[in-house]
């Protein structure tokens, strides 16, 4: 952190990285319709009679088109979020907008990718894709059609008639992504769908994840742990307090559009990244005490006489 | 040290091929052995004594099986008498009972069991008698099959249908189904219907609620991934959930099929006897203990070849599972 973040007062401190055309994005962003709107959501899950609240007066609006990341310590109800808008868990009072609808159950109009891959094991490539397509009731030869440009999309044309075990994680994650694309949902949430891949992996499936909402009308919801990822993927970054779950701040990332390559060494990037993490891990929490008392456990064990010390 | 290769005593590795032929072969080769010490090994176990010379004892005739005691309790007593002729005292080779035939004559049954006519022109042959028992099977666990796998997939998919399912179904099968036979007879007559009840009896609660637990361990992502695909109800279950459990409830079935045989026996005692069980019981009213064999292990042959075949197929049908 520079002297002057530290001094200026009132202003936020990534103001200072906003440039003109940035501000203007932003302003444009702004006026764009609605895509998602969560008012006072709460949510509460009950273990053995014990109430855990882990979501508590969520305020958030989205824009249509627009990428926002979700960051915040583990367990401080990123997925649940998600799930909830989703469709896939029950919320406890609030409400979740798409479009200004109410959401009360899963739908085609939001698509979700996972983690974990969850392509169906038992179809082909090619059939992963057109299952949306097809549920819709699309004629199956105008949804192979289709399923076939996408797959052509992210570069898998030799795999269509692939099974999902025969794919690396990379693969499987792109077939993920275009499947829940092809039924042209409004919102894609995405819940960690990178955190498996390796760093190279992972940073060309951000780019192509960017290529391609370049190009279609999608909002993106995705959660994330790394704030290099979501600094680099998005508009604005939620980032959410633990227990129970809130609304922090609601970060504007002061980067242009589209991002270069080198934008992970550029100094408003690591600017972003100090202030995101002065947010995420408030400095002295109790895991860093728990880790002390287990450093200092480790040097009672006895160590080979041949190599007494690792320094 | 290492009595056996390396890769027999790691856990969860697969074998190598040689390992596995020959382990798949002592598998059977050791029971067998057992089986051929006992039987062709006089001083191991062999109880009875067979008679080959009756001498002056009244009660015995060349060939028959007498308990050792009571054998040599004669010779005893022969030979107590002084210058009694030797050719009184009765001559023997020791033997087993009548009802552990040799593998040799139990493998000369499989064979003749088929080509000997029935004792009277109504019976069936053996081969007919088997068909008979297998139709049983099929008709039993087909009925199983369409009434239990839609139940206990509903039963798995939703908490309602369980709760509404499961317990009865639970209680009903402690019920041991034999105790049905009556019942059955009474009800269905006494052909060839309550003994396909008896099967369906015996398989039918075992199924919903195997299903069932197979149903849920289908992962949740994917049908989560299915209902935000805009997949849902008839056609969740349609697409994603049977397709999904489809290799693992192929298992299930083949391991239910082999309870189906155990039932097999109880059900064509009840009502009038028949197919194999029927041949059974005649074969051991004559004393017939090597037919008696040649058909338990038919039966055993007749399952593990269909195992076997099932496995294959599923292999076939099912590639993406397990593999990677
Ligand atoms: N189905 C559930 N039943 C009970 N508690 C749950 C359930 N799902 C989540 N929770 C609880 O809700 C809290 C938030 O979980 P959630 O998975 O949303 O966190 P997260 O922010 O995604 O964490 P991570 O970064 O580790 O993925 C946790 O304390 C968790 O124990
Ligand atoms: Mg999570």
């Amino acid at each position: 952190m520079t002297e002057t973040t530290m001094n200026i007062e009132n202003a936020h401190p990534l103001d200072k990285w906003v440039t003109p055309e940035i501000a203007a994005r932003n302003d444009r962003i702004e006026i764009r319709p609605v895509a998602l709107e969560i008012k006072q959501l709460h949510k509460s899950f009950e273990h053995k009679g014990k109430v855990n609240k882990v979501l508590n007066g969520i305020d958030f609006t989205t824009h249509k088109r627009e990428f926002i990341c979700v960051v915040g310590p583990s367990g401080c109800g990123k997925s649940t979020l998600a799930r909830l808008v989703a469709g896939l868990e029950q919320k406890e009072s609030g409400h979740i907008l798409v479009e200004g609808k109410e959401v009360t159950e899963p739908g085609p109009d939001r698509g979700m990718v996972f983690q974990s891959y969850s392509l169906f094991p038992w179809m082909s490539v090619k059939q992963n894709v057109m299952f949306g397509l097809t549920q819709a009731g699309m004629a199956r030869n105008t949804a192979e059609a289709e399923a076939l440009q996408w797959i052509d999309l992210v570069g898998l044309s030799k795999f269509v008639d692939a099974y999902p075990h025969q794919l690396s994680g990379g693969m499987k994650q792109r077939v993920a992504i275009i499947r829940a694309l092809a039924n042209q949902p409004k919102i894609l949430l995405m819940d960690e769908p990178f955190a498996a891949l390796d760093p190279k992996n992972r940073l060309k499936m951000q780019q192509y994840l960017l290529e391609i909402w370049r190009n279609i009308d999608i909002t993106i919801f995705f959660i994330t742990h790394d704030l290099d990822e979501a600094i680099y993927l998005a508009d604005r970054i939620l980032v959410l307090d633990a227990n129970p779950g809130r609304v922090k701040e609601v970060v504007k990332v002061p980067l242009p559009r589209p991002r270069a390559d080198d934008t992970l060494l550029t100094e408003e990037f690591l600017a972003t990244k100090a202030y995101l993490e002065s947010l995420v891990h408030p400095p002295e929490t109790e895991e860093e005490e728990s880790m002390e008392d287990k450093l200092s456990m480790v040097r009672m064990v006895p160590v080979n006489a041949e190599v007494p010390d690792i320094y | 040290m290492a009595i056996f290769p390396k890769s027999w005593t790691t856990p969860r590795v697969e074998l190598d091929k040689a390992s596995k032929i020959w382990l798949t072969i002592a598998s059977f080769a050791i029971p067998l052995l057992l089986w051929s010490l006992v039987s062709y090994v006089p001083f191991l176990w062999h109880p009875d004594i067979k008679v080959t010379d009756p001498g002056n004892v009244s009660y015995f005739r060349e060939g028959t099986l007498v308990k050792k005691e009571i054998f040599e309790r004669e010779v005893d007593k022969r030979l107590a008498i002084k210058g009694e002729n030797p050719a009184n005292i009765p001559q023997g080779i020791p033997a087993n009972p009548v009802y552990l035939p040799a593998p040799h004559e139990v493998a000369l049954a499989m064979y003749t069991a088929f080509t000997t006519p029935p004792k009277r022109f109504n019976e069936p042959w053996l081969h007919q008698s088997l068909w008979h028992s297998v139709q049983i099977i099929f008709w039993g666990f087909f009925w199983s099959m369409v009434f239990g796998v839609p139940l206990g997939i509903l039963a798995g998919t939703y908490d309602s249908a369980s709760r509404i399912i499961e317990p009865f179904t639970e209680f009903f099968r402690y019920l041991p189904a034999p105790a049905f036979g009556a019942l059955a007879v009474a009800i269905l007559g006494i052909y060839d219907a309550p003994k396909i009840a008896i099967i369906f009896i015996g398989t039918f609660f075992q199924m919903v609620l195997i299903v069932a637990t197979t149903t849920r361990k289908l992962n949740m992502a994917l049908v989560e991934a299915a209902l935000t695909l805009g997949c849902k109800g008839k056609s969740l279950i349609r697409r994603v959930i049977l397709p999904g459990v489809l290799p693992d409830l192929f298992r299930d079935m083949r391991i239910l099929l082999g309870w189906a045989w155990t039932y097999l026996i109880v059900a064509e005692l009840i009502g009038t006897s028949s197919g194999i069980t029927w041949f059974i019981t005649q074969q051991a009213r004559y004393k017939n203990f090597d037919n008696v064999f040649a058909a338990i292990l038919m039966i055993g042959i007749l399952g593990i070849v269909t195992d076997m075949i099932l496995a294959k197929l599923g292999k076939r049908m099912f590639p993406w599972h397990n593999a990677g």
